[in-house]
């Protein structure tokens, strides 16, 4: 027999005395553990959002609202698409890129898909170059353009349109397909693909971006235009401005332009995720703070009452020859057992909450982070351990005989 | 082997001094089997536990083996007490959820001995008290006999020079108490200082001498 055994044992034994104190540390590292990772998650997406993407600045209809950036365009008010002329007419400077986009809701096969109309920029350049002057005409290195990646491959129609949001070239019945799109429908590059009574021809399936432009499928603006019977309207451009030119007052520019539209830049869009993401991690701190002393608090007062109520057996131990480090050590041992316990046990339920309930809550896909459950444990163990401390020194100092004699 | 130099104890009890053994000396020497008889509350068992390194003297010394226990740290006692003394109590306290096996194992495992060598000791400890088919017994799932046999075995486990029993026959039936007995006579034969507390003046009869106490103060036997 190992001290070890003794110890389990006496858990074991009086393992519904526990229960509270351990549930206490074990749902608190489960929040902790929770939060972190969705909070992690979370501000990776954003920077992701803000980083890896084209587009910085959004025109929308007056009346919209943002909740994020891929999903700017899921709305039902619109705008004319003689702003996209008028934009890339201007003289303002620093506009890079435009994408107008026409999205719409369309249920096929029981589940439902977005199909967003865009607008190749071949037919931008025709118009740019027939009109002489616009956007199009300065040279390709534009300030505020997303660099490719340098390496050895040129950047594919897949690629431009998921980074960049723009394509160079797209027939009336062509469409690209988001990847959980292909994968729902079991739709590959050349298959075809009916929707609002039109077939197209799947010319790509576009990477998977973790984000709403998985399920959607692009086609050619003026053609869901005229499926939808709606005209010569869009919901949204996306523009890519110059950063200088942004700080220069390239909102304001566009604003006077178009005064009808609402101008906002991603920055404002992600801002509202930037907030709850800090709002997260104060939150983990305030979680913290609150384990550290519900949980504390409840292992210590668990282990004065088992002191208590294990004082004769303390007491025979001490007559049998157990030194006070060995008592000190027997209830040690328990505090660490426990707080082992609650920081696995912690870490395996919040990690499965956060997988679980972090695309529903936060719209992002929440992988496992193994760092954490050293944490968990670290923070659970500490917490078991100082509580118990001085619980155990208590039972170390015990008056073996005292013990015996109130029986 | 032991030895009580003038030793008195005086307990607190809601701030009134109650004298629960005053200038004792006694003397017990190696092979000696003591009986210790009196009414209840005279102090036997206080004088027990300062015997076995349990509880300091109000004023005297206690000598085990010419040293004095009481200038030694609790520690220091505790590794005496591991190492060459052995308590019987009259309540047997058996750690309650550990089996007949685990209990013995218990002296053993304080003393550092490897698991392969506990299993073995144990086994024949507890086959030596007639209990070779009851290792996985819990302490409630024995009888009182059975407990105290329990008890016996575990206080063997160390193989200590001197036994300390309190009353060890006081719970059980007449039969059981004289295996017990019978066992501690067994012990003492095989050279164990045995010092036993009993109000059963046969059970004292068993031993080599006997020590009376009436109200704290050691009437005859010294
Ligand atoms: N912890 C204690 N606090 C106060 N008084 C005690 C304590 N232990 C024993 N006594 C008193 O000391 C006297 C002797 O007790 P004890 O040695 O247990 O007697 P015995 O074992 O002979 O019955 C009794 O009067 C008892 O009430
Ligand atoms: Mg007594």
């Amino acid at each position: 027999m190992k001290l070890k055994t003794l110890v389990w044992r006496e858990i074991f034994e009086r393992r519904n005395q526990l229960a509270t104190s351990f549930l206490a540390i074990f749902l608190g590292i489960t929040a902790i553990v929770a939060i972190k990772n969705i909070t992690f998650y979370s501000e990776k997406a954003v920077a992701r959002e803000l980083d890896a993407l084209g587009a910085n600045i959004l025109v929308l209809p007056k009346a919209a609202s943002v909740q994020d950036y891929y999903s700017a365009d899921m709305q039902t008010d619109e705008l004319p698409e003689e702003y996209v002329t008028r934009l890339s007419m201007s003289d303002i400077e620093g506009l890079d890129n435009l994408s107008p986009k026409l999205s719409t809701r369309v249920e096929t096969e029981g589940r439902s898909l977005t199909l967003t109309g865009i607008l190749p920029k071949s037919e931008f350049q025709s118009k740019s170059a027939w009109a002489g002057a616009g956007i199009f005409t300065r040279p390709a290195e534009g300030c505020g353009e997303v660099a490719d990646v340098p390496g050895v491959f040129k950047p594919t129609v897949k690629e431009t349109l998921v980074r960049k949001r723009v394509i160079e070239d797209l027939a009336p019945d062509e469409a690209l397909i988001g990847a959980d799109v292909a994968a729902l429908r079991g739709l590959k590059e050349g298959d075809s693909l009916a929707l609002l009574g039109h077939t197209f021809k799947v010319t790509a399936v576009l990477p998977q971006t973790g984000t709403v432009d998985d399920s959607r499928v692009f086609a050619h603006l003026h053609t869901v235009q005229s499926l939808l019977d709606k005209g010569s309207v869009i919901n949204a451009i996306e523009v890519v401005g110059c950063c200088q030119e942004i700080s220069a007052g390239l909102v304001e520019k566009i604003n006077k332009l178009l005064p009808d539209a609402k101008v906002v830049t991603v920055t404002q869009v992600v801002d509202t995720q930037v907030r709850t993401n800090g709002m997260m991690a104060r939150l983990s701190t305030i979680f913290l703070a609150i384990i550290a002393l519900v949980g504390g608090a409840s292992i210590a007062n668990y282990m004065y009452a088992n002191v208590f109520e294990r004082r004769r057996e303390i007491g025979t131990l001490m007559a049998l020859g157990a030194g006070s480090t060995m008592i000190l050590k027997m209830f040690l041992l328990k505090g660490l057992l426990l707080g082992l316990a609650g920081g696995v046990g912690g870490y395996v339920l919040g990690t499965l909450l956060a997988v679980t309930f972090g695309p529903r809550l936060a719209g992002i896909t929440v992988m496992p982070m193994p760092i954490l459950i050293v944490w968990a444990i670290g923070i659970s163990v500490g917490i078991a351990l100082l509580a118990s401390c001085l619980p155990a020194r208590n039972a170390a100092r015990l008056d073996p005989c005292a013990t015996f004699q109130e029986i | 082997m032991l030895r009580m130099e003038g030793v008195s104890k005086n307990y607190n009890h809601r701030s009134a001094a109650v004298t629960a053994l005053s200038d004792a000396n006694v003397a017990v020497d190696r092979g000696d089997y003591v009986s210790v008889v009196g009414p209840s509350g005279c102090g036997k068992s206080t004088l027990l536990l300062m015997l076995g390194g349990m509880l300091s003297p109000t004023r005297g010394r206690v000598l085990f083996d010419d040293e004095s226990l009481y200038d030694l740290s609790p520690d220091q006692r505790a590794a005496i007490r591991k190492k060459h003394i052995g308590f019987v109590f009259q309540t047997f306290n058996l750690v309650p959820y550990l089996t007949a096996m685990e209990n013995v194992q218990i002296p053993l495992l304080l003393a550092g001995v490897d698991e392969q060598t506990q299993t073995q000791r144990a086994e024949e400890l507890l086959a030596r008290v007639g209990l070779g088919d009851r290792l996985d017994h819990k302490p409630s799932e024995l009888s009182v006999g059975q407990q105290q046999r329990v008890a016996l075995a575990r206080v063997l486990a160390n193989d200590p020079a001197i036994i300390l029993a309190d009353e060890p026959t006081g719970n059980l039936d007449p039969d059981t108490g004289t295996q017990v007995l019978s066992f501690l006579d067994e012990l003492n034969a095989e050279g164990r200082t045995v010092v036993m507390v009993t109000h059963d003046p046969q059970a004292a009869a068993r031993a080599k001498r006997t020590l009376h106490l009436v109200d704290g103060a050691i009437v005859s036997g010294e």
